[in-house]
């Protein structure tokens, strides 16, 4: 088995997959029974001045039957008080010395105030500290939360704060709800953080009930914005991620977070730069059982793939993200269909058509509506036989103009047979040229 | 039915609203999709599916009944084994076909369900069809003519219109009260049904010809062909078509504790099922040729064998008694009662009163792309063109001859 120690900003865990600032961090007794599920670390629910929630509080976004493909919340802080939650931190310390705990703060912006919590949350024994900068509903009308993350400025006050008295690690939780998170994350830098945590939640409205036509989730009628996350997210986090990481001026560890529900997830984040992953959604959706999978699938991969250990292969696909100007303008691929394993969906000449660049065919038709006109216009009746062969009739099989094809993808996205459709390289000849070089000729 | 029927199991029970959903959700959403052009009445499948995922299942079944209004039949009866579900592109996937049948019905059940209606109205100076016979394909042909604003008066001998839907499908399948339905919507858009009308008999062939300015001929086929062997009969010797009608209309039946049914086609089967349900403990099918020739769909035996049918090859009966089956190779099969199931006959009665159609082999010979006959004011279409074939053949020649006709008078 590979090695999943993990050794994060000097915060030590028995794997990289933490419990992230949320309803499954709420209390001790949650955390501790996620520590023997395996998690390897938890970011306490975030403590602060205890808040009175609002019922109901979750509102979801089911794909084709799927259910939460992406969860918004519009639930507050910690409603408990600061005392409990720091005793309960003592308490799963005590008993669980190998793992990480990380007190996720949010206090009032005043310097005494915020020496006065990571003083109290690192006497209860936490590992680390992580500032709620990110939270987008409730707390920031506060002006607590994302509108302290949203503020270059704030956010490197407030981290100076902090680091003039915390013997710990401290992370800086950021918010996407800012037009360029990079902005705070050098603010961060700037105010002395050890590391970043990202990404906070997006904002959202998920939907609205077609009945009472009271967007969800539903609080008496009425509803507010929330924070979205979950599989859907984790598409946005990835390039959040990956900017942070980029950048030169930041070169600080990140706890990644957003929609990482599997081990596949882990290792692209981990492949963009991250050093643990912090996960919510798919543990409220499913349960603590789903480390398991998450820490034996990420050992198996990194063993197929020879990486002994987490740093092995960290950031290994950083450098393989560039602006655009930089890629080559020559490399050319194409689409193949195979017609053996070709179902006859026709999937893929429809999305041609009608999505790409109208270069897939079907045999003695003209454009998709004639196709269509063809079949429904042919003479059908019940077979006597009750054998019925299956196998797809070669009229039905597209073909690809391999001339006009740009090498789009779309086919290959639709088509719901696996390796049925495949994407081939192609010489054309000239040698590679991005958009910067050809400017500059 | 006044009556009640008898009660049977339903054998395909509905899908829950979630299910459907569920399965809908499966859809791949096909472009040009094979099931619907493995479907006779071509019901574009993908876009009725897609509709039933978002939570549209009143378009749904509008999609479906703008095809087929018999829509809730055929999603009952159709083989759709060797129709829609066998053209699912799923067999080559993971070979589960999209249970393309039990999504049509709840569609269709949903529709029935919020009274759902046929938005058809007659146009001024509307010209008037006949439709003789009142099974499937006339009320295909009449449901399209009105769709197309024409005067539609539907005749049949019987006492209830529906044809087979009604008297004649196994109850298991579809009971006379969803046919009945399906028959209201058609009659609520304004066509006229007179029942107890034989052509020939009570309505002539001059006052036909007179008062419409087209015929559809959907008379279907006639009684079970006879065997010509002695016994035949006995009191003790029952028709298929007449067993089915019988216990379908809650007439008493009593079977006995043994039935042999002679046959090896699908109508053989649903006889043979029925006598299980009945109350008979053993029931064989005695049929003349090899299990290899049978024609019974491969489903409708596997429906049998479960159902515990017995089944007897190369059984070429000879005599019929009071307590037995007499075979060709000597050996006899005691049974209570017999029920022949051995195909239609054609009724060539009253075929034969319109002078100027073309019969070949008893059956109507018709264009097979508008449905005219060799009379040009004839069309016809169902199992007395086909020589008897499923309700969603009858279906899609009764809309194709009503197409044809419209051609015709326009």
């Amino acid at each position: 088995m590979a090695d999943l120690t993990s050794h994060f900003a000097g915060i030590h865990s028995p794997n990289p997959f933490w419990l992230a600032s949320g309803p499954p961090a709420n209390c001790g007794e949650q955390i501790m029974r996620a520590f023997d599920a395996g998690w390897g670390g938890a970011v306490w629910k975030t403590i602060g001045e205890p808040i009175v929630n609002v019922s109901s509080r979750y509102s979801s976004v089911d794909l084709n039957g799927c259910r939460m493909m992406g969860l918004n919340n519009i639930e507050l802080i910690s409603d408990r008080p600061i005392s409990v939650n720091l005793r309960e931190i003592s308490e799963v310390k005590r008993r669980y010395p190998k793992h990480a705990v990380i007190a996720s703060l949010m206090v009032e912006s005043k310097r005494e105030v915020w020496h006065d919590i990571v003083k109290r949350a690192e006497d209860a024994g936490s590992d680390g500290l992580e500032l709620n900068f990110g939270c987008p509903h409730g707390m920031s009308e506060r002006g607590l939360g994302s509108a302290v993350g949203q503020v270059p400025e704030y956010a490197c006050m407030i981290t100076e704060w902090v680091k003039e008295v915390a013997r710990t690690p401290v992370l800086v939780k950021l918010t996407p709800n800012i037009s360029d998170i990079r902005t705070v994350a050098r603010a961060a830098k700037k105010g002395g953080a050890d590391a970043l945590s990202a990404i906070n939640t997006i904002n959202s409205i998920t939907g609205i009930d077609l009945d009472t036509l009271t967007p969800r989730p539903d609080v008496g009628g009425k509803t507010s914005h929330g924070g979205y996350c979950g599989p859907a997210v984790k598409p946005i986090a990835l390039h959040m991620v990956q900017q942070i990481a980029s950048d030169p001026q930041v070169q600080l560890p990140i706890s990644a977070i957003g929609g990482i529900g599997s081990w596949r997830e882990a290792a692209e984040f981990i492949l963009l730069g991250a050093g643990t992953l912090q996960a919510c959604t798919a543990p409220m959706h499913y349960g603590f059982r789903i480390v398991e999978d998450m820490i034996d699938g990420l050992s198996h991969w990194m063993a197929s793939k020879g990486y002994a250990n987490i740093d092995a292969f960290r950031g290994l696909s950083l450098p393989r993200v560039t602006d655009w100007q930089h890629l080559d303008l020559n490399y050319k691929i194409v689409a193949r269909i195979n017609p053996e394993t070709c179902i006859g969906c026709q999937l893929c000449y429809t999305a041609c058509w009608d999505g790409a660049h109208q270069c897939i065919h079907v045999a003695g038709h003209a454009k998709p509506e004639d196709e269509a006109a063809f079949t429904m216009a042919s003479l059908v009746s019940t077979p006597t036989s009750s054998t019925v062969s299956h196998a797809t009739p070669a009229r039905r099989i597209p073909t690809v103009d391999e001339h006009e094809c740009v090498g789009c993808n779309l086919c290959w996205l639709v088509c719901p047979v696996e390796n049925c459709i495949s994407m081939v390289r192609v010489d054309t000849g000239n040698q590679p040229q991005s958009w910067a070089e050809r400017v500059q000729q | 039915m006044t009556q009640h029927p008898i009660a049977f199991p339903e054998l395909h029970p509905p899908l829950t609203p979630q299910a459907a959903v569920a399965e809908a959700n499966r859809c791949l959403f096909c472009f040009d999709a094979p099931c619907a052009g493995a479907c006779p009445t071509h019901i574009d499948v993908p876009r009725f599916i897609k509709k039933i995922a978002t939570g549209n299942p009143l378009g749904s079944a509008e999609t479906i009944v703008d095809a087929n209004v018999l829509g809730l039949s055929c999603s009952r009866v159709c083989p759709v084994d060797v129709l829609c579900e066998g053209a699912c592109v799923y067999h080559n996937i993971n070979g589960k076909p999209i249970t393309i049948g039990l999504l049509q019905r709840h569609a269709m059940d949903h529709f029935y369900a919020a009274a759902g209606k046929l938005p058809y109205k007659t146009l001024p100076g509307a010209k008037k069809v006949a439709c003789i016979g009142a099974g499937p394909a006339s009320l295909a042909c009449a449901a399209e003519l009105r769709k197309h604003g024409l005067d539609v008066t539907i005749f049949d001998k019987r006492p209830q219109p529906g044809g087979l839907n009604t008297y004649g499908v196994a109850q298991y399948k579809f009971t006379p009260t969803d046919a009945a339905r399906e028959i209201e919507i058609i009659r609520a858009t304004g066509v006229t049904f007179r029942s107890g009308i034989s052509v020939g008999e009570n309505l002539s062939i001059e006052d036909l010809e007179r008062d419409f300015d087209a015929v559809f001929i959907g008379i279907g086929l006639g009684a079970t062909q006879p065997l010509g062997i002695p016994g035949e009969h006995l009191p003790n010797v029952l028709n298929a078509l007449e067993f089915i009608a019988a216990y379908k209309t809650a007439q008493p039946l009593h079977v006995g504790h043994s039935v042999a049914v002679i046959g090896g086609g699908n109508t053989a089967i649903d006889a043979a099922v029925a006598a299980r349900y009945l109350g008979a403990s053993q029931v064989s099918i005695l049929y003349r040729r090899a299990e290899s020739n049978m024609s019974a769909f491969a489903f409708e035996y596997e429906h049998a064998r479960a159902s515990g049918i017995g089944f007897v090859w190369n059984a070429r009966p000879v005599r019929f008694t009071n307590h037995s089956v007499d075979l060709d190779n000597g050996l006899t099969v005691p049974c209570d009662t017999i029920i022949i199931a051995i195909g239609q006959s054609r009724l060539l009665d009253t075929l034969q009163q319109i002078r100027t159609l073309e019969l070949r082999n008893g059956q109507v010979v018709v264009n097979p792309q508008t449905g005219q006959t060799a009379d040009p004011k004839y069309f016809a279409g169902g199992d007395c063109v086909n020589g008897g074939r499923e309700v969603v053949d009858a279906a899609a020649e009764g809309k194709r001859a009503a197409k044809g006709i419209l051609q015709w008078l326009t």
